[in-house]
C-alpha cells in the first residue's frame, strides 16, 4: 500500500561542507542517509527520519541541518498534522498506535505556574558556599512518635534508607534500555549517595556490586524475581502502574529479548515480555497488603517495601490504602511520566498532572494523620532543580527522574523508544548500538547532572534563609501560584502571588 | 543443631511463626512439623535451604511464597497464592488449593491432590534449567494457565464422574510458552484462543510418565492406571501472541 503520510523533517546537507566521510551514514539507525558511490554523493531518505539529531551532532563538518517539514495544510485547530498523521498510520496498519517517551500534549505544567519565596530583609538568607547546607534525606516509615533512655534512641525504627540527594533514577528495566545505561546509572547513584531502579526486568549479575544503591522491582510479570535480586537491594518496590500508561501492562516485543536480556528477565530468548496489566495476586487493598508483607517476611523487614502507582482521578484515597497496607514508601508517577512503549491514546489522555496529585495526596494523608507512616516519592516530568524544589514544598520527600537522566546520557526525546532503534544507544538492546553509551562517560554525565541540581537546591534553599531540606519539605507557604483558578490554588494548596 | 522440630502453631501469629521458622532453618534444623497451623500466611517464604516442613492444618495465603528450596507437605487444604513466584522446591498438598497456585513460579514443583481455584499456573515462566511443574489431581477452575510462558501444567480430573467435563474455561488464555497436559473430557470451547490441541509425542510421555510417578507416590495412586487414560497436550500458537496488535 502506498503510504500517505509525509515526511516529518527535512534533511539539508551543505555540499561545499560536507566531507563524504559517512559518519551520518553509520550513525543513522532509520536508515535516513546513504553514500553513492557512483555519483560521489549522499542521498537522503526524509520519510524516514525521526529528528533525534545524531547525524546532526557527530558530522564532522557541521554540514547537516534537520528541520520540521512545515507541513502546512490549511490551518485547522481540530485537524491538527498529528491527528492527520495518526488516522493515516492507522489506515495503513489497523493497530494500536504505540509511541515513547511521556506525554508531549499541551497539559497546563503547573511547574511553571508556581514561584518559590526568598529572605529579604526580616530574616537572613544564607551563603550555601560558606555555611552547611543539608539534603539529606531519610526514606521509609517514621514512628508515631519515638522514646529515648540513657543510651539514646530507646524506639525501634522500621528500616530508613539515606539520600545524600532526593533525586533518583525512576525504573527503567534493563530490555527497554541497555545494560550501559544500568550500569551508568547505577554507578552514578553510588557515586553521588542516592538510588536507581531496576525497573521490572531483573538485574544483570554484574550490578549486583551496586546492590546498596539499588531498588528493585516487582511488577506483574515478576521477571528477575528471585531471592538474591530481593537480598541484595536497599528497597523493593512493587509496580502497580506507571504514568505513561496507568491501567495497562507492558509488552517488551520479543526483537529485543536477546540473550542477555534473556538472561536476566530468565525467559526464554524471543518471547515476548508480558507484563499482565494487573498483577494477578492483587485485586484489593487487603491484596497488596499481603503482597507488601510477603516481601517483608522475604527480606525479613530489613527493607523498606515500596509502591508505585500511576496519578489517577483517586490517586490520595487510594494512597491512603497503600499506606495501611504496609507500604513504607509511595510512588506517584504523573500524566508526563514516560515509557518505552505505550499504546499512544494512553499516553496521551489517562492520568492526572502530578502537581495536583501530589498535593491532594500530602493533603490526604496528613488530614488521616498517617502522613509520617510513609515517604512519598514522585516522578513524571521533573525537568530541573526548581521542580524539585517546588515538589519538595509540595510535600514529597524525594523525586524520581527517568526522562532527564536520559537525555543527559543523549536522549533528544524523539519517541521512538518502542522501536529498539534507538540512535543514541539508549533505549534499545541492539549490541552495536549500546556501545553509544559508554558507562564510564554515562555514570559521569549523570553524576554531574545530580551534583549541578544539588548545587542550585542549595542556592534555592539559602536564599530562603533555610539550611536543611526538610524544612522545605511540604511547606507550601514557599510557594506561591500565578495564573491559576481559585480552584487549582484550593488543590495545590497555595496562595496567590501577591497574597 | 537439631535433626527434626515440632512447632506448635497455634495461636501464634505469621510473622512469629516464620521467624521461628527462620531460626530453626539457620540452626541446621532438616525437618519441622507444624501442629495446629490455622491460616498463617508466608509459611516457607525466606528459607533457604532444603529443609522439609510437614504441615497439619490450613496454611494461609502466599504458602510457599519467593521459596528457594524448601519441601513442603501439607496434611490439609492450601489458600490463595500457594507458590507465588517461587524459585525452587517442592509443595506437596493432600487436599484442595485456592486460586492462582503457582503465579509467576520459575521453578520448583508443585503437587495438589484434589482441585485448585482459579488462574492456577498463571504466568509460569522457564530459564534454562530452571521450570516449574504443577500437578493437579482433581480439576481447575476458569483462566488455568492464564498467560503461561513456561513450565508444566498437567490436569488429571482424576475425581471427575464418568462423562463429567472438567470445571475449567479459558483453559491457556494468552499462554505463550510451556506446555499444559489434560487427561479426562474437555471440549474445544474451554479452551483459550492461543493455545492449540496436539497428540502426545514420545518427549510428552516421558514427561508425564516422571510427573505422574512422583503424583503417584506423593499420594498413593497407581500412576499406571492413570496414565492408561487419554491426555490431551494444549501448546501455544504463538510465542508472540500480542505481537501484531501495534502500528509503528
Amino acid at each position: 500500500m502506498k503510504t500517505y503520510l509525509p515526511p516529518k523533517f527535512i534533511v539539508e546537507r551543505d555540499d561545499s561542507r560536507c566531507i563524504r566521510c559517512e559518519v551520518c551514514v553509520n550513525q543513522c539507525t532509520f536508515d535516513v542517509h546513504s553514500y553513492d558511490a557512483e555519483d560521489d554523493e549522499l542521498r537522503s531518505c526524509e520519510e524516514n527520519c525521526v529528528g533525534c539529531h545524531r547525524c546532526v551532532v557527530f558530522c564532522p563538518t557541521e554540514a547537516l541541518t534537520i528541520r520540521r517539514n512545515p507541513l502546512d495544510y490549511r490551518e485547522n485547530y481540530n485537524w491538527r498534522p498529528e491527528v492527520i498523521e495518526d488516522i493515516i498510520k492507522q489506515s495503513e496498519t489497523g493497530g494500536v498506535l504505540l509511541t515513547g517517551m511521556g506525554n508531549d500534549k499541551s497539559y497546563r505544567i503547573y511547574w511553571d505556574h508556581l514561584v518559590l519565596n526568598a529572605s529579604q530583609v526580616t530574616n537572613p538568607s544564607i551563603d550555601p558556599l560558606r555555611e552547611p547546607m543539608e539534603l539529606t534525606t531519610y526514606l521509609g516509615r517514621k514512628p508515631d512518635r519515638v522514646e529515648f533512655d540513657s543510651h539514646g534512641l530507646k524506639t525501634e525504627l522500621p528500616p530508613q534508607v539515606k539520600l545524600e540527594v532526593p533525586v533518583m533514577f525512576s525504573a527503567m528495566s534493563y530490555g527497554a534500555v541497555s545494560l550501559n545505561v544500568h550500569e551508568s546509572m547505577a554507578r552514578a547513584a553510588t557515586e553521588m549517595g542516592t538510588l536507581w531502579n531496576t525497573g521490572e526486568g531483573g538485574l544483570h549479575p554484574k550490578l549486583y556490586k551496586y546492590g546498596d544503591n539499588t531498588i528493585v522491582q516487582v511488577a506483574s510479570g515478576r521477571f528477575g524475581v528471585h531471592p538474591e535480586y530481593l537480598d541484595i537491594a536497599k528497597v523493593v518496590e512493587i509496580k502497580i502502574g506507571q504514568g505513561a500508561k496507568p491501567g495497562i501492562g507492558g509488552h517488551l516485543p520479543g526483537e529485543k529479548v536477546s540473550a542477555e536480556v534473556s538472561s536476566t528477565r530468565m525467559i526464554p530468548k524471543g518471547t515476548d515480555a508480558l507484563s499482565p496489566a494487573p498483577q494477578h495476586d492483587i485485586y484489593s487493598i487487603e491484596d497488596l497488603a499481603q503482597l507488601v508483607y510477603a516481601l517483608k517476611e522475604a527480606t525479613n523487614y530489613t527493607k523498606p517495601i515500596a509502591v508505585k502507582i500511576a496519578a489517577v482521578h483517586n490517586s490520595a484515597a487510594i494512597a491512603s490504602g497503600m499506606v495501611r497496607a504496609g507500604a513504607d514508601i509511595i510512588v506517584l508517577d504523573g500524566l508526563r511520566g514516560s515509557t518505552g512503549a505505550a499504546p499512544k491514546i494512553i499516553r496521551d489522555n489517562v492520568g492526572i498532572p502530578i502537581e495536583l496529585a501530589l498535593a491532594s495526596l500530602d493533603d490526604r494523608l496528613r488530614q488521616e494523620g498517617i502522613r509520617n507512616q510513609a515517604s512519598v516519592v514522585i516522578a513524571g516530568g521533573i525537568r530541573n532543580s526548581g521542580d524539585v524544589a517546588k515538589a519538595i514544598a509540595l510535600g514529597a520527600d524525594a523525586i524520581y527522574i527517568g526522562t532527564a537522566a536520559l537525555i543527559a546520557l543523549g536522549c533528544t526525546t524523539c519517541q521512538q523508544c518502542h522501536t529498539g532503534k534507538c540512535a543514541w544507544g539508549i533505549c534499545t538492546t541492539d549490541p552495536w548500538l549500546t556501545k553509544r553509551v559508554n558507562p564510564d562517560i554515562g555514570a559521569r554525565r549523570l553524576s554531574n547532572l545530580l551534583r549541578g541540581w544539588s548545587l542550585e537546591l542549595k542556592d534555592i534553599l539559602g536564599g530562603m534563609g533555610i539550611n536543611a531540606l526538610e524544612s522545605l519539605r511540604g511547606n507550601r507557604l514557599h510557594l506561591r501560584g500565578m495564573g491559576l483558578t481559585d480552584t487549582e490554588l484550593e488543590i495545590l494548596g497555595v496562595r496567590m502571588a501577591g497574597s | 543443631m537439631k535433626e527434626a522440630v515440632t512447632i506448635d502453631a497455634k495461636g501464634i501469629f505469621y510473622r512469629e511463626l516464620n521467624a521461628k521458622l527462620r531460626k530453626a532453618v539457620s540452626n541446621g534444623t532438616q525437618k519441622i512439623e507444624l501442629r495446629n497451623v490455622y491460616g498463617q500466611r508466608y509459611i516457607g517464604t525466606d528459607l533457604d535451604k532444603p529443609v522439609e516442613i510437614e504441615i497439619f492444618g490450613t496454611p494461609g495465603n502466599d504458602l510457599g511464597a519467593f521459596m528457594d528450596n524448601p519441601r513442603i507437605i501439607v496434611h490439609g487444604n492450601a489458600q490463595d497464592g500457594c507458590g507465588n513466584t517461587m524459585n525452587n522446591g517442592e509443595i506437596i498438598i493432600h487436599g484442595h488449593a485456592g486460586d492462582i497456585l503457582g503465579l509467576s513460579a520459575r521453578g520448583g514443583k508443585i503437587f495438589v491432590r484434589e482441585d485448585v481455584g482459579y488462574r492456577a499456573g498463571i504466568h509460569m515462566k522457564e530459564y534454562q534449567d530452571k521450570k516449574p511443574m504443577v500437578v493437579v489431581g482433581g480439576t481447575a477452575q476458569d483462566f488455568l494457565g492464564e498467560y503461561m510462558a513456561g513450565g508444566v501444567l498437567i490436569l488429571l480430573g482424576l475425581n471427575l464422574k464418568e462423562g463429567e467435563r472438567h470445571k475449567a474455561n479459558f483453559i491457556g488464555t494468552g499462554m505463550h510458552g510451556g506446555a499444559i497436559y489434560i487427561r479426562g473430557d474437555i471440549e474445544e470451547f474451554q479452551l483459550g484462543k492461543e493455545v492449540g490441541v496436539a497428540e502426545l509425542d514420545e518427549n510428552d510421555h516421558s514427561v508425564l510418565k516422571k510427573l505422574i510417578g512422583e503424583f503417584a507416590s506423593h499420594f498413593d495412586y497407581n500412576a499406571e492406571e492413570i496414565l492408561k487414560h487419554k491426555f490431551i497436550k494444549l501448546f501455544p500458537l504463538y510465542l508472540r501472541p500480542y505481537g501484531r496488535l501495534y502500528a509503528y
